[in-house]
């Protein structure tokens, strides 16, 4: 006789073919925005706008493709701020700037992108052989890492001089921001990762049937902190990318950027119990947040007003994201 | 006539003290089809856990091929070429069949980490073909059907043979249990072809099924093998003996006298239905009844049970409480209406184990122990104490946490639970006596007839006939999700056999 807890070990989840049948809803919902807004304000549709839309949106997206995988499996990462910190301050002040001689140029943003996967595989590494919740385990992450970047910041933040950095940062190339080009790039990285890898197609599987996977002796816990450190990756490119744009290291640079990542996330399609969504969604989902803010500008809704206005949207676009989902004894966290 | 491809020597494994697998031996040979029928209960599941690398034996020998293996997890048992199919499906619903099929052993289909999809789908196919089955291998997993997911896992177990230069060994664990009769012969029939490349243990309760397909029948109980037959030379009846055989004397002495039934309804049930769980239930539930629901695993009590607690949501169909028509949408509405349900997952849905006794059992009543705001701790305290007493719960003291109680001290606990709202009226028992041992058994027994006699409305589902027959003052057979069967409290109490004919 097994003992009755035993018995669910291998359960396979009761099928629910809704959501993967309604992706499209988060995309519809992105271009219904856009028709209000061009609507409501005649300036909205135009190519200046559309630049304005690419060029806020290409850090974020950024950061959404990296947590995509990580929601994917079931995981969080709360540790984004910090790590992007940390990436910002490594990349200030390796390249020509106020503070050190160094002059590394464009090997600075690897530099970065270094430390941040290092920081990811760090949680990573805590996460499955520690043991411990990835929700806790990033949260330290995070402090620590902004404390890394505080100590590199010290009084002084250090000024970014490297013209060719700055204007990565700043500046457009036959019209398009600089760094859209270098997003999207990021984003068809991840779509090809999610669907045509092993990687990106164990994701799915881990956040779909972690225990099957289990359970067939699949080495869950290296695609886990693959994972990881694939996201910190990205968190220090944002980081190096935001300050080449703001022109120095400074410990801030991310402030916002987790709850924007995961909402973007989230109301692409990508359900936080993991196995459900992907790249794609989640890139609707950064646009989508992108146009919000900057057609709220548009219709003239008070900067006061605005913050209210965006957390009531975000609230409705979570609702019809989840919504499919729904059953009676379902819990929710 | 050839060589066995698995020996099994001195097995041994003991859940909490509790054997459920007694030096066990057998073997199986190549192309062979073993039947492994017993009780619920019996060790069959364990046995195919062991052999499948989910648990580990504490005792015995395992050799696979002349080899003697060590089968630390299921990729060692694959790696031998034992695969299981498991009962509650072990498939990722969110990937495609292709990927359930080949995972962990995707090859040449993911070179460097990258996937072929043609030849991952190309693949998959192979084994597909080799069942017959007509599934596209780029069908997202969820999409199928019961039957269609089992095909899936049965591929994947076939497609071992491809990693390992064996014919492989595959495990069933109970493959036709939730499946109807279409759904029943179409596996069979699998059995009979994978009998050309592979050799086939499989577990079921239908014996006429073990019969129709096995070479060698092992009967277990009681975690041992009490015999093993050949096919031609034994009948149901024959088989029926062997696996029943010491519950069959027993069964008098569980036909304590019992109390009459009154004649108030208190909860009926008209055209009751839930989509792939159960159709057209109707009955009715007296005060001071026991109404007994006889079936095979998955037929649809289980799911019953949940709905008339709120759980699950009835597609169509009435239910009436005294006389009221009532909507569920969720437990607490139950609860309101005077219904209790002790689950089948005790561990995981009776109990809360890191609570003590003491607030495990007044949990759902804590409304009646309140003076003003406050929890009055000293009738409550009084309270759990009463319990404790008239129930003979096992325990040091009324605050020891409930997982450090036995199986049968904390199905009182949940019993208790419901029993002190002074409301209660209805009491919904699912699989009460599972995992319990006999002498707690006979308690339990002894405590469903004097809930009834005080009046009492119980349904329960049982895990074996037997109980449900001593227990029953009328019993509803259920088979597929319908009723198949009644036996009413004014007739006489039916035999095993009359209620067996209906379940399968």
């Amino acid at each position: 006789m097994m003992p009755a807890n035993h018995q669910g070990a291998v359960g396979s989840r009761p099928a629910a073919a809704g959501p993967e049948s309604r992706w499209w809803t988060p995309l519809l919902a992105l271009i219904v925005l856009c028709i209000c807004f061009s609507l409501a304000a005649p300036g909205f549709a135009t190519v200046e706008n559309l630049w304005t839309i690419a060029d806020r949106s290409a850090i974020p997206l950024i950061l959404a493709v990296g947590t995509t995988f990580i929601i994917l499996q079931g995981s969080i990462d709360l540790s984004i701020e910090g790590v992007m910190a940390a990436g910002s301050l490594t990349f200030a002040l390796c390249v020509l700037n106020s503070r050190t001689g160094l002059d590394f140029g464009i090997f600075g943003v690897m530099l970065a992108t270094f430390v941040g996967a290092g920081l990811g595989l760090l949680s990573g590494i805590v996460i499955t052989f520690l043991r411990v919740p990835s929700f806790m385990v990033t949260l330290g992450v995070w402090s620590a890492s902004t404390g890394i970047a505080m100590l590199l910041s010290g009084d002084q933040p250090p000024l970014i001089k490297d013209p060719m950095l700055r204007a990565l940062g700043l500046e457009r190339s036959l019209g398009v921001p600089n760094l859209f080009p270098v997003a999207l790039t990021v984003v068809l990285l991840g779509f090809v990762l999610q669907c045509f890898t092993r990687f990106g197609r164990y994701s799915m599987v881990i956040g779909g049937g972690e225990d099957v996977a289990r359970l067939l002796g699949l080495p869950v816990d290296r695609y886990k902190v693959l994972a990881f450190a694939f996201a910190g990756l990205l968190s220090g490119l944002g980081g190096a990318l935001e300050s080449a744009r703001i022109g120095l290291g400074h410990v801030d640079v991310g402030a916002g950027q987790m709850f924007a990542t995961i909402t973007a996330v989230v109301i692409g399609g990508t359900s936080l119990g993991g196995g459900r969504g992907g790249v794609v969604q989640s890139a609707v989902g950064a646009l989508t947040l992108a146009v919000l803010s900057d057609g709220m500008v548009f219709v003239g809704v008070s900067p006061y007003a605005q913050k209210a206005v965006q957390g009531t949207l975000i609230l409705f676009a979570a609702l019809i994201a989840t919504w499919p989902l729904r059953g009676r004894l379902r819990i929710v966290k | 006539m050839n060589e066995p491809v698995l020996r099994i020597e001195g097995l041994s494994k003991s859940f909490a003290g509790v054997r459920a697998l007694d030096d066990v031996s057998f073997d199986v040979r190549a192309r062979e089809v073993i039947g492994l029928i017993g009780e619920n209960g019996a060790g069959k599941s364990t046995l195919l856990k062991v052999l499948a690398g989910v648990l580990r034996a504490d005792r015995g020998r395992i050799v696979v091929h002349g080899l003697p293996v060590s089968l630390a997890n299921v990729a060692a048992a694959t790696a031998s070429g034992i695969s299981m199919v498991f009962q509650e499906q072990a498939l990722v619903p969110n990937v495609t069949v292709a990927e359930n099929i080949l995972l962990g052993h995707e090859g040449p289909a993911a070179r460097a980490g990258f996937y072929d999809w043609r030849k991952l789908y190309a693949r998959a196919a192979t084994q597909l073909d080799k069942l017959g089955a007509r599934i596209s291998p780029s069908a997202l997993t969820a999409t199928l059907s019961f039957g269609e997911r089992q095909l899936v896992e049965i591929a994947r177990a076939v497609a071992m043979e491809e990693y390992t230069r064996h014919e492989p060994i595959i495990l069933f664990d109970e493959p036709t249990s939730m499946l109807d009769a279409k759904g029943v012969d179409t596996v069979l029939g699998l059995i009979e072809r994978l009998r050309r490349r592979a050799s086939v243990v499989f577990v079921s309760h239908r014996l006429d099924e073990v019969l129709r397909v096995s070479d060698r029948i092992c009967v277990m109980v009681d975690g041992g093998f009490v015999a093993t037959r050949e096919r031609d030379k034994c009948t149901i009846v024959d088989l029926e003996r062997l696996m029943l055989g010491r519950e069959l004397d027993s069964e008098n002495e569980h036909r304590a006298p019992v109390s009459k039934p009154s004649a108030k309804v208190v909860l009926s049930v008209r055209a009751l239905a839930r989509r792939n769980s159960y159709q057209d239930i109707s009955f009715e539930l007296h005060a001071g009844e026991v109404l007994g629901i006889a079936e095979l695993a998955g037929s649809g009590g289980e799911s019953l049970c949940r709905t008339l607690f709120g759980a699950e949501r009835a597609d169509t169909g009435e239910i009436v409480v005294e006389g009221q028509q009532v909507r569920l949408r969720e437990p607490a509405d139950a609860v309101r209406l005077g219904i209790g349900y002790v689950p089948a997952e005790r561990r995981l849905e009776g109990i809360i184990g890191g609570l003590g006794v003491r607030e495990n059992m007044t949990l759902v009543h804590l409304d009646e122990l309140l003076q003003g705001p406050f929890i009055d701790l000293a009738r409550e305290r009084e309270v759990v104490k009463s319990w404790i007493k008239r129930l003979h719960i096992k325990t040091p003291t009324a605050d020891t946490q409930a997982h450090d109680l036995s199986g049968g001290n904390q199905q009182k606990v949940v019993l208790a639970k419901w029993l002190i709202g002074e409301k209660l009226k209805i009491l919904i028992l699912d699989h009460p006596l599972r995992g319990l041992d006999v002498s707690v058994k006979a308690t339990m027994f002894a405590l469903i007839r004097e809930l009834a006699r005080a009046g009492l409305g119980i349904l329960l589902v049982a895990d074996t006939v037997e109980e449900v027959i001593a227990l029953g003052h009328s019993v509803i057979v259920m088979k597929d999700g319908i009723v198949s069967g009644r036996f009413s409290a004014s007739a006489a109490k039916p035999s095993r056999l009359q209620v067996l004919e209906r379940m399968v």
